[in-house]
């Protein structure tokens, strides 16, 4: 017991001697503001298996006197279906892989608990999982219908496109998916290639009926699943899988939801405003970082968390105060949402802008493996969207 | 002669020694492996000769295997389709058996298998008989409706009324049912009235959908019928999900899908099957192999056996019956839906029609069909003449009656019609409520912009036609 202890600050040391550049589990953490730390360490049990753990399951208090527990993001959405499984019978969790904790943990200790029949697994099909869903849902039920990879959603597409975003409509209000939510992994992982790395939102964002909400760490995640579960409408919930273990906070452990359908103002400022969602904000934050030290001024940066309905008002408001835009995500640019923030923001705010609204998006190709780093819209080419917005001079 | 004798007993030494040298090493070789299916070989080796390992598999599936010095070896799963055997000569497999049709009651409408006969009362026979009637009366007048530019679509169910009104008797009213777009005759048999058939195709504001469907696309919540949508085979694996949320519930109901052989070739049907199949729901699956889908005959849909062919493959058990034999089609549903709910395994039914009307008011089928064979089904097979050839032998039913029923029931259709034509549309604002359950800021500003927009151009839009 003692010489597992000792092995596991020292290991710790050594974790803390390399923040910089520690490998976990084979993705590639990258510090920043907003993440303090990696406390992930590979503890041998005493029935010999070896498991992933946090070595401090520690506890402590938020601002707002809640009990908290440090968790990640899978933990934290771990922590957030156990909760609706509890609170809610009709609840139940399914997917590929899901029955021994899936395939990134999310699902971990589920099944155990809340039974094999609520948690389980299907075939591998996701259009099989996606209409098997809606038809749970069009009975009462509350299914939370995981994806894999956000990128294998599009055999399910015509189910949540033609039928689950249309069901409460098409039928008059009769029938209704309201206890339906899908989750799916999305985003860059620095590895992951085509298949492995998209981000799909705009394609739901263009369908009415659907809601699409994306977290940024784990207290946002906790909050808005259980708000997602809870909502009356089906929700895609995009997880950005680079966070699952490298975003670590004090998560509350009560049961707490986070509004859908607003945006956060996660950082005040006076000269530009930047939006963004999920993974990306970290990317954001380097770039600020940057740009305030370099250019003097101050930044001011949106959580957009709702995709669809979006929250035009806050970044209205905040566009009004500083007259400059930057949206940055990793989609693809073309047809991406930041065109269609850009949209509705010199409709509404025309007047209030002093330069060309700014979008920092991926390339429009396919996600690919060897050129993410030049493909990636990262922290630098962010800087520079920002000088130039800030350099903008009306009178050439 | 001799020589063959002698050649046989050569192989059947070679045969044994070979396979004495490979057992011995193969059930060496088991030692820790996973594979618990047992090999046998079928050339002229008796039992006596093979000396194996007698495996326990539990009912739950599993088998343990305890080594000779009694260590007990890690549990193995017994996969399901692994209890094959070894064969050492070369061949392709292919489907040879052809499903059986199962049907008890004959063109003529006589029982041909006095022990299958379900024996149903008059009155429930008379109302099957009654509904088919008024299915095909209010059919005949929708499709001339449609052409008249009346209403923008219909589809008529001519041919398919057995299917209807056997299955849909068969069920209660608790059973959930998805389907298509053909099964109108189960609605009546539930009691959707012929002004709710109305309302729907004239997209008026009674329609329980508020007039944002095609024509055809009803639905009822307090029949327990799913709205029916547009893209086919969706609905099949939807039926899944609800069977598993009965099931969950412990309701004792099933949830039935119907769909059509062309909609079978999606692959939402084999993703439903499968999911039935693997998480053992309360379904029944309702094939209407109706032999065309638009223009397109099976021969072009499939290759196998159809439908029931592939139940079998997916482990359902499966029945295909004679889908204009109204009793077989009672039948089967009834022992489907029994085993369903009793057993929680899902049930594949195909029931073997024919498409006597048009796919549509958009199509002319005689286009890629030949009368000929249009008129074989309208008069020889045909289910509505049969039924009524069983009520008459009964004694259950006269030409007297059928005469004044279905001009009376033509009455209540083209009345039923006067009275849709007359409610107005819905209110344009419903164009934006349903979409969520509350009204988002985007829709809101929608629907101000559109109703200011109306109000500048009145004359411009069919205001009148709506509710204000």
């Amino acid at each position: 017991m003692l010489s597992l202890l000792s092995k596991c600050s020292r290991f710790e040391q050594r974790c803390n001697r390399k923040q910089q550049s520690v490998r976990v589990d084979s993705f590639k953490c990258r510090l920043n503001k907003l993440n303090r730390g990696i406390f992930i360490t590979k503890v041998k049990r005493s029935n010999g298996e070896q498991q992933s753990a946090l070595v401090e399951d520690e506890m402590g208090t938020d601002s707002l006197g809640r009990t908290t527990k440090k968790m990640n993001l899978f933990t934290a959405i771990n922590d957030a279906m156990d909760i609706a499984l509890t609170t809610n019978p009709k609840a139940v969790l399914f997917g590929e892989d899901v029955a021994f904790g899936g395939v990134f943990r999310c699902a971990t200790g589920l099944r155990e608990k809340h039974g094999s029949s609520r948690v389980f697994n299907t075939p591998l099909c996701e259009q099989g999982i996606a209409g098997f869903a809606i038809g749970m849902a069009a009975q009462g039920a509350t299914p939370i219908a995981e994806i894999q990879f956000a990128d294998y959603i599009f055999p399910a597409f015509d189910q949540i496109v033609n039928e689950a975003a249309k069901y409460r409509y098409r039928s008059g209000n009769e029938f209704n998916v309201a206890g339906l939510t899908f989750r799916a992994p999305y985003g860059a992982v620095g590895h992951g290639g085509h298949y492995h790395s998209q981000s799909p939102e705009a394609y739901f964002c263009h369908t009415p009926g659907l809601k699409v909400v994306v977290p940024r760490s784990p207290v946002q995640a906790k909050g808005l699943l259980l708000a997602s579960i809870r909502d009356p409408n089906p929700v895609i919930f995009l997880e950005p899988k680079w966070l699952y273990r490298s975003s670590i906070e004090q998560v509350p452990v009560e049961d707490y939801e986070i509004e859908l359908g607003k945006a956060e103002v996660i950082k005040n400022g006076e000269d530009v405003t930047i939006v963004g969602w999920g993974a990306q904000l970290l990317v954001l934050e380097q770039a600020i970082t940057m740009a305030e030290e370099k250019l003097g001024i101050t930044c001011e940066l949106i959580d957009l968390k709702t995709l669809l309905p979006l929250d035009i008002d806050t970044i209205i408001k905040s566009v009004k105060k500083t007259g400059k835009l930057l949206i940055s995500h990793e989609a693809p640019k073309t047809g991406g949402l930041a065109g269609e923030i850009a949209a509705q923001i010199q409709e509404k705010a025309f007047l209030h802008l002093e330069a060309p609204i700014a979008r920092v998006c991926g390339y429009d190709t396919p996600f690919p493996l060897i050129f993410e780093r030049f493909y990636f819209p990262d922290a630098l080419k962010n800087f520079e969207a920002i000088q130039k917005l800030v350099e903008y001079d009306f009178s050439k | 002669k001799n020589k063959r004798s002698r050649r046989k007993s050569f192989e059947i030494i070679r045969t044994s020694i070979h396979f004495t040298m490979i057992s011995s090493s193969f059930v060496r070789s088991l030692g820790n492996a996973r594979k618990i299916s047992v090999p046998t070989f079928r050339n002229n080796v008796t039992k006596s000769q093979i000396k194996l390992h007698p495996q326990k598999v539990s009912s739950k599936g599993f088998a343990s295997k305890a080594d000779k010095d009694g260590i007990k070896l890690e549990k193995v799963l017994a996969y399901p389709g692994e209890k094959s055997y070894f064969e050492d000569k070369f061949r392709f497999h292919t489907t040879k058996e052809i499903l059986p049709t199962y049907r008890i009651m004959d063109e003529e409408g006589r029982i041909l298998n006095s022990e299958e006969d379900p024996k149903l009362d008059k009155d429930t026979v008379v109302t099957m008989y009654q509904h088919m009637l008024t299915l095909n009366a209010m059919d005949t007048v929708l499709y001339d409706v449609q052409r008249q530019g009346r209403i923008s679509f219909y589809m008529t169910n001519f041919g398919e009324e057995a299917t209807h009104l056997g299955s849909a008797a068969a069920l209660k009213m608790e059973d959930t049912i998805f389907a298509q777009y053909r099964e109108a005759g189960v609605f009546l048999w539930r009691g959707f009235t012929l002004d709710e058939f109305m309302n729907q195709c004239y997209s008026n504001s009674q329609d329980y959908g508020k007039g944002r469907q095609m024509p055809v696309h009803y639905g009822s919540r307090k029949l327990n019928i799913q709205t029916i949508s547009s893209p086919l085979a969706t609905q099949i694996p939807q039926a899944t999900g609800s069977a598993y949320a009965q099931k969950m519930a412990k309701s004792g109901n099933c949830t039935v899908c119907y769909f059509g052989e062309g909609a079978a070739s999606e692959g939402d049907f084999h993703a439903a099957i499968n999911f039935a199949a693997t998480l053992e729901t309360p379904s029944v699956f309702f094939c209407r192999n109706n032999r065309w889908a638009i223009s397109t005959p099976s021969t072009e849909q499939y290759r196998g056996d159809a439908i029931a062919g592939r139940g079998i493959s997916y482990g359902v058990d499966t029945i295909r019956v004679d889908g204009n034999d109204v009793f077989a089609v009672y039948n089967a549903t009834k022992a489907a839906r029994k085993k369903a709910v009793e057993e929680n395994k899902p049930v594949l039914i195909e029931a073997m029609t024919y498409r006597i009307s048009h796919h549509s008011t958009s199509d002319d089928s005689t286009r890629y069909r030949t009368s000929a064979e249009i008129e074989i089904w309208k008069t020889k097979h045909e289910p509505v003449k049969r039924l009524q050839k069983y009520l008459t032998s009964k004694g259950w039913w006269t030409e007297e009656q059928d005469k004044n029923f279905k001009s009376s029931v033509r009455k209540d259709v083209l009345a039923a019609l006067k009275r849709a034509e007359a409610v107005k549309k819905p209110h344009p604002d419903e164009c934006f409520t349903d979409v969520y359950d509350q009204l988002p800021p985007n829709l809101i500003e929608q629907r101000e912009e559109m109703r200011q927009h109306l109000k500048k151009y009145p004359q411009n839009y069919p205001i009148d036609q709506h509710l204000s």
